[in-house]
């Protein structure tokens, strides 16, 4: 699809899982926001899912002009085919401009699948995004080579022009509970025959039921601790913080904690308000999967380890002296 | 099974380095490596052929050293190896990488046989992109799994174990399909110095745009619906408060003070 004057608006995919929004949907409705005003068109958000009124109402509380709405039991869990089937019926019938969707594990499955569906440029992973006003199209910024590059990108000549954006670099927008907007009911074309995956099993391994993508306070462990029973001390740092538990590879890698709480460039990615890195180096992989949350403070031994260039307060230290008396200090600073 | 393995040579980016003069990343003397999820994908693969009988066979699109990463696969499993290798796939973005790479992959079933899986990394560890997987699974029509960590054939069901927010989905898919494997409990297998020298008589099968007859408009910059504008090295700020006090306590204390001003916690 070639850049064409009938497509038109910004679209922003508020992705659901079991009726529940992911936070980074709302979070683009921010960027999404800006681009759309700056070309005077309509920000409209994308919402699949089972039950999921709510998080239509809330979309456009949260800034969108219009929801799309696919409300289908076949949405209460995720599969590429019909995420892909149904957002290509809705792209083809109201020809969007620019598409926005947060680079979950599954925006970057279907990202890519509606993108060469429709042979244009999706830009992967995006840190900022912005309209550029000399070319008119979304500025695209993204890490490359582990976080050591950095690349602005356009997508001059194919439309929609599409990204998948990182959770947590962008804030929620200001919630209105008074907006109006009109939410628009689209039917799901899709039956399951059409579906070529089937989620037989699931297993859940973040015991603090925690979701590290959407945690606004993370505490880290990492080779440091030693050994598995060691993560105490960050379970009992993260639980009076009220944050989540996650790790760095060492850790995994050694058997201490599940995969499933591993930030940086092989597991998650991040971005909270605070993140706590407790007896970890700080290899460029892990920089590259925390080093945009606003706060990072980082408690190491070794006065020269890499985490200390990025960290915005660093205690070099004995983390098992240290986190004692951290979580002392703000037990006592909650209770002042 | 019939298994095809995309790999890719990817400079180490551990190993990168900036030239704080220049800010700029130096390449010069970082070695060259199989990009490490692309290890992971063969490495199942290969266990898949152990286990069920077939074969394994790699390809690869970049410069004709590309061949060395190819004898690497097939030091560790791989049955045979083609290098897609060409000038005018020279600055090809996701798009037009997997459509030359789809296309080999349907022309090499002449050669091969039908694929029962295509397997890939989960990303390069230097585009960072992930969706050259995908958008091969979209050209060819299949279907596809992302984030795999493990693959089981069951008869003639194939089950993907999925990495989701919360821990692992298993997935059943329909074969032919293309699954991209991250990190997974199987690490790499380290070549012995038989299969080292076998891999280094063995014949790497380049090909170029000719000989595989592709459209040169849909590869390299002309098929690449995005474009690099700009690239340049992050910003380093470095103005972090570096505590260091007697004591923990002490310690403790000062950051508490410090981060009490700013409302951090």
């Amino acid at each position: 699809m070639s850049a064409n004057i009938k497509n038109k608006n910004v679209w922003v995919f508020i992705e659901t899982e079991y009726g529940k929004e992911k936070k980074v949907g709302f979070e683009l409705l921010k960027p999404g926001r800006e681009i759309a005003d700056a070309v005077n068109q309509d920000l409209v958000a994308i919402v699949f899912g089972k039950d999921v009124k709510n998080v239509a109402t809330k979309a456009i509380a949260y800034g969108a002009d219009k929801v799309i709405l696919v409300d289908n039991p076949i949405f209460e869990r995720y599969s590429t085919d019909a995420v892909t089937d149904t957002l290509m019926d809705l792209i083809n019938k109201y020809n969007p401009d620019t598409i926005l969707i947060g680079a979950t594990i599954n925006g970057r499955d279907f990202g890519p699948r509606v993108a060469c569906r429709l042979k244009t440029g999706l830009t992967a992973d995006c840190t900022s995004i912005s309209y550029n006003e000399e070319t008119g199209n979304v500025k695209w910024t993204r890490p490359a080579f582990g976080g050591n590059l950095m690349a602005d990108i356009e997508c001059p000549n194919n439309r929609p022009q599409m990204g998948t954006v990182r959770p947590g670099v962008y804030k929620l927008p200001l919630l209105k509970e008074d907006k109006k907007g009109e939410i628009i009911e689209e039917e799901c074309n899709i039956s399951e025959s059409n579906i070529r995956t089937k989620i037989i099993e699931t297993i859940k391994e973040v015991t603090e039921n925690i979701n590290l993508e959407e945690a606004e306070i993370i505490v880290s462990g990492g080779r440091g601790l030693g050994k598995a029973e060691n993560f105490s001390y960050i379970r009992d740092l993260a639980k009076v913080l009220g944050g989540a538990v996650g790790s760095s590879r060492a850790a995994v890698d050694s058997g201490w904690i599940p995969h499933a709480h591993q930030v940086g460039q092989t597991g998650k990615t991040v971005a909270p308000k605070v993140y706590i890195a407790c007896g970890i180096s700080g290899a460029i992989q892990h920089l590259a999967g925390m080093s945009g949350s606003d706060t990072i403070i980082a408690i190491n031994k070794d006065k020269n380890a890499p985490i200390f260039e990025v960290a915005h307060y660093g205690i070099v230290g004995d983390l098992f002296e240290v986190i004692p008396e951290f979580i002392k200090e703000i037990e006592k600073y909650k209770n002042s | 099974m019939n298994i095809l393995v995309c790999i890719k040579q990817v400079p180490d980016t551990t190993e990168i380095k900036i030239n704080p003069e220049t800010n700029t990343l130096m390449r010069e003397g970082v070695p060259s490596i199989v990009n490490t999820f692309d290890s992971y994908a063969l490495e199942l693969g290969v266990r898949l052929k152990e286990e069920h009988g077939g074969k394994v066979t790699v390809m690869s699109m970049g410069p004709e050293q590309a061949k060395a990463a190819l004898k690497e696969c097939l030091s560790v499993g791989a049955d045979e190896a083609y290098l897609l290798s060409d000038r005018a796939f020279g600055g090809s973005d996701t798009l037009a990488t997997s459509f030359i790479l789809a296309n080999f992959a349907k022309q090499l079933e002449n050669e091969e046989g039908k694929f029962d899986l295509i397997l890939c990394g989960k990303q390069a560890i230097d585009g960072d992109t992930g969706q050259v997987g995908p958008e091969m699974a979209e050209h060819l029509g299949i279907a596809q799994v992302t984030y795999a960590t493990d693959i089981k054939a069951e008869g003639d069901k194939t089950l993907v174990k999925r990495e989701n927010d919360q821990g692992y989905d298993w997935i059943e898919v329909l074969s032919p399909a293309v699954i991209t494997v991250t990190k997974s409990d199987f690490e790499p297998r380290y070549a012995t110095l038989k299969s080292k020298i076998a891999a280094n008589k063995a014949e790497i099968h380049v090909l170029n745009s000719k000989s595989i007859n592709i459209d040169v408009e849909k590869c390299g910059l002309k098929g690449s619906p995005t474009k690099v504008k700009k690239s340049y090295t992050p910003k380093k700020e470095n103005n972090g408060i570096i505590i260091k006090e007697e004591t923990a306590s002490a310690s403790v204390q000062t950051l508490m003070r410090l981060i009490a001003d700013k409302k951090v916690i």
